[in-house]
């Protein structure tokens, strides 16, 4: 078996892990992470993409507040690159109570936000699309965060620094001494070879997961899942983050990310984080709910469904019968020695991605103390790979460089201005394994079409370029496109309903992707 | 008739369109610039999928400036999107940012070149076709040494109907003659004057400005609003509130009908009024046919007249009702032009950067005529004719000209 010898072995390569491995490697910990799948594919996937100014919060959770408010100051320093700097709007709809708008300006100044209240007609003039009837609007510094640059710009950082990354290492057993955790197996989840990580400590960075990963070291979190549904619609309605003023419920934030506008999002407890289901029920209860904030929002059309689970840990396992919404967004360090007798493993639970620096730095802060390599913290000022020139990224970037595309370098994804040149990047940065992981490096597929288009080119290249076999090409087109279906045959009416048909003539009528030779 | 929005909604309208598109690449196929240029991307990709990258701040893309704002796009589309529309859009949004070249300023106002050409028409029209002012002109202004510039005249269309007086009728009409009768082809106005009086009309011509479509297809947006407006509260004028209007071109009264309201946003009582009330004259009169009112005392025009259906006028999505009623005129040998578009697009093709890709586009309907090798084209839009005689030599009339003829005029 292969062993690798680590200072820190991060178990979960999303947002907290990537962070937890950038905080630790910046230290001069040497940091092995491992993700069952590749990185970004939990929850931190699966959100909406809203950088909190912390408005969301103000009234009913003041300390996550004023964590948003500091956190999303600090993100747009040392990430610009994964940001877009939309500005955010709190507006008081006619079903919204003003008094809650008072306590809502009074608790943001309060949480060290900045905030101001703007004329109605002002707010209506930035934007067209916005309810005509909202009584107040107070301006915020919401942005929108791209996961998946961010964790990508994470991870590089961290491996600049000498960290070890392995995505599809999927850990299968806790090595154990006694009292003491010394590291874990993983299995490659791609050839079924085992590795052997032994670590001075092991970070439970699993998220909605690390209830699953606690319990193969032998101890409990009690982890609960939150299922929470987003529905992307195909271009944006607004240019910034649109909240509704009030006590944070269902379908209450159109955050404009990337391309889209996306309506989130719904707070379910599930047993099991992979439940990722959505019902026709929630989806036409996001659409409704966005209806109250741009009227004609039923009408805008709906490009993908999904749902992500937040790892909500209550204070002393939660009250019983509480809303999620109950609980503190806040996160906690478990330092499992105290706790349950089990050193060298530690569990970040809770918490959210616009706080997952001052997560990370909290884990790492823990982690170095047990190890006895103490340093200081310097992921307040460290910038991100990509995000040297402090621009944020801007929603024409893409567009603008398809501008200057040489003609001998045609586009892949036409939705999401794709090209060759960038597919030839990010493949030969790292290998992928499915095609879903050059979806998340370059939004391959997550256009309008959902794949219709591009999936195929990208599949025949990989293969034509040697970089897949016949059936493995085969095989990853088809796992791409039910992939991609699961995310749309929730939302198919009017135009990706004519859509949908017109790929599935591609898929099953040119291609007859149901019977391609294996 | 179905409600329509104005204004802003109009707009949104518009933009909500881009939901349609499954992506399936008809536009792509049909559009005459991106089939001979690599310099236009092609209507999918600068309307449908650029507009997903467009949000407020500033425009990501130039290459939007090279749509030519034909329009067969948005009539080609299965599913509705008003791709030409929202890449109209995105150039006024381009130019508000950058700012429009002078040139683009001065093509825009043909009343400017009109007034500044009547009073010397032919000294003007001497320097128009003086290679060495043509060179200069290319040089500093960036208009093509080689594109069509209408010629001036002494007496505008206005003159003329001052000292015009028309038999009084109970069935009037208001006509909307467009800047290039007024200064440039005021026999055009004649004519059609003539026909409708014909046909026992009283014709009401009130003092008239531009409609605004150069500005719009130079992206000048406000001041076309302006113009545009301002139009239609002159043809509203007096007791003509209620009648129809009819436009002797076609882009300008495509202009009224749509574009005004679905690529402008503007809005005001008298445009509503007057964009309900707007007819093409051949639509007009072949309305009138249908009801048995056209007059068909008709003598034979023996010539051989070859008819191409300009963009705008197909956009109006009227059929081609000048061919209906030139096939009722004895003796005249009629061949259709079944091609697309003939480049010149308003003012795109004069341009410096555009008169080349302008040809190309026009070259397969170039050629045809070459071959057919009429005695005259006709064509309903003004700037299609100029472009069409200047790529072929060949005479090209607006198709009421072979009616006037065959009504006995001269």
């Amino acid at each position: 078996m292969n062993t690798l010898d680590t200072d820190v072995l991060v178990i979960g390569g999303g947002s907290t892990g990537a962070g937890v491995a950038w905080d630790s490697a910046l230290r001069g910990l040497h940091v092995t992470l491992v993700d069952r799948q590749d990185f970004a594919t939990g929850t931190s996937g699966r959100f909406h993409g809203l950088l909190h100014s912390g408005g969301r919060y103000a009234v009913k959770d003041p300390g996550s507040a004023r964590e948003c408010a500091a956190e999303n100051r600090i993100l747009r320093r040392v990430a610009a690159d994964c940001i877009e700097d939309t500005g955010g709007l709190f507006v008081s709809t006619p079903e919204d109570d003003l008094e809650y708008a008072d306590r809502f300006l009074a608790a943001a100044r309060a949480a060290g936000m900045e905030v101001e209240e703007v004329p109605v007609g002002v707010a209506l003039r930035d934007e067209p699309r916005l309810n005509p009837r909202i009584r107040r609007a107070f301006r915020v510094q919401d942005g929108s965060i791209d996961s998946w640059k961010m964790i990508s710009a994470l991870l590089r950082g961290a491996q600049a620094h000498g960290a070890t990354v392995l995505p599809y290492h999927k850990v299968v057993r806790v090595i154990r001494q006694g009292n003491r955790v010394e590291g874990a197996v993983m299995e490659d989840q791609r050839t079924g070879e085992e590795v052997l990580v032994q670590a001075g400590c092991v970070v439970n960075a699993a998220g909605a997961w690390s209830g699953q990963v606690a319990q193969l070291a032998g101890c409990e979190v009690g982890v609960r899942p939150g299922k929470g549904v987003m529905v992307a619609i195909n271009h944006r309605l607004a240019r910034a983050v649109l909240n509704r003023c009030h006590l944070p419920s269902d379908g209450d934030i159109i955050v404009p990310v990337r391309t889209v506008s996306v309506i989130g999002t719904t707070d379910h407890p599930v047993a099991d984080p992979d439940d990722t289901e959505c019902s026709p029920e929630e989806v036409h209860q996001m659409i409704e709910a966005g209806e109250l904030l741009v009227p004609g929002f039923r009408e805008a059309r709906a490009l993908r469904v999904w749902s992500g689970s937040r790892p909500l840990l209550p204070k002393t396992e939660g009250p019983a019968g509480a809303g999620d919404r109950e609980v503190s967004r806040s996160h906690t360090v478990l330092d499992h020695g105290p706790r349950d007798g089990l050193e060298g493993l530690v569990t970040i639970a809770g918490g959210k991605f616009t706080t997952l620096r001052l997560m990370a730095e909290d884990t790492v802060d823990v982690v170095s103390r047990k190890l006895g390599k103490e340093a200081k913290c310097r992921t307040r000022t460290e910038v991100l790979p990509g995000s040297e020139s402090h621009r944020f990224y801007w929603i024409g970037n893409r567009q603008q460089e398809a501008e200057t595309d040489p003609p001998d370098d045609p586009l892949i994804c036409e939705c999401e201005l794709v090209s060759q040149h960038d597919l030839d990047t990010v493949v030969a940065r790292r290998p992928a394994w499915r095609l879903d992981d050059i979806r998340r490096a370059l939004r391959v597929g997550m256009g309008p079409c959902q794949g219709g288009f591009c999936a195929f080119r990208v599949a025949g290249m990989l293969h034509q370029e040697g970089r897949y076999g016949r059936a493995e090409a085969n095989s990853a087109l088809r796992e791409f496109v039910q992939e991609r279906w699961k995310g749309v045959k929730v939302i198919s009416w009017g135009a990706q309903a004519r859509q949908t048909r017109l790929d599935r003539w591609i898929f099953e009528g040119v291609y007859d992707l149901e019977h391609l030779p294996e | 008739m179905t409600e329509v929005a104005w204004g802003v909604e109009a707009w949104s309208e518009v933009r909500a369109s881009l939901d349609s598109c499954i992506k399936c690449t008809v536009c792509e196929t049909a559009c005459p610039v991106a089939a001979v240029t690599e310099l236009f991307p092609g209507p999918k990709t600068v309307g449908p999928q650029a507009e997903r990258f467009r949000s407020g701040g500033h425009s990501p893309d130039l290459s939007v400036d090279y749509c030519s704002g034909c329009g067969i796009c948005s009539r080609v589309c299965p599913q509705g999107v008003r791709i030409a529309e929202l890449n109209s859009r995105a150039r006024s949004e381009l130019k508000r940012e950058r700012g429009a070249p002078l040139r683009d300023q001065l093509v825009a106002r043909p009343g400017l070149l009109g007034r500044a050409g009547r009073p010397v028409a032919p000294l003007f029209n001497w320097a128009m076709a003086n290679s060495l002012v043509r060179w200069a002109g290319e040089r500093t202004l960036g208009i093509h040494r080689r594109a069509p510039v209408p010629r001036a005249t002494t007496r505008t269309f206005s003159y003329w109907v001052g000292h015009h007086s028309g038999p009084k009728s109970a069935r009037r009409v208001v006509y909307f003659h467009g800047c290039s009768t007024q200064w440039y082809e005021p026999h055009v106005g004649r004519k059609v004057t003539a026909i409708l009086e014909h046909n026992g009309y009283q014709v009401v011509i009130p003092k008239q400005g531009c409609c605004g479509l150069p500005l719009q297809s130079n992206g000048l947006f406000p001041a076309a609003r302006k113009a545009v407006t301002r139009l239609a509260r002159q043809l509203v004028t007096g007791d003509a509130s209620n009648l129809p209007v009819i436009s002797s071109s076609t882009s300008c009264g495509l202009m009224l009908k749509r574009e005004a309201r679905e690529i402008l946003g503007a809005d005001s009582q008298e445009l509503r009024s007057v964009s309900a009330r707007t007819y093409d004259i051949f639509e007009f009169l072949l309305e009138l046919h249908q009801r048995g009112e056209l007059r068909t005392d008709f003598k034979p025009v023996p010539l051989t007249v070859a008819y191409h259906a300009p963009c705008q006028q197909q956009n109006q999505l009227i059929g081609k009702p000048a061919l209906e009623i030139l096939r009722l005129i004895p003796g005249l040998s009629l061949v259709e032009l079944d091609r697309s578009c003939c480049g010149i697009a308003g003012t795109y093709g004069v341009k410096r950067e555009k008169y080349d890709i302008a040809m190309r586009v026009g070259e397969p309907l170039f050629a045809d005529i070459h071959s057919e090798g009429p005695d005259l084209v006709a064509c309903d839009s003004e700037t299609c004719r100029w472009q069409i005689s200047a790529a072929t030599g060949a005479n090209s009339v607006h198709p009421l000209e072979i009616l006037h003829r065959a009504y006995g005029g001269s």
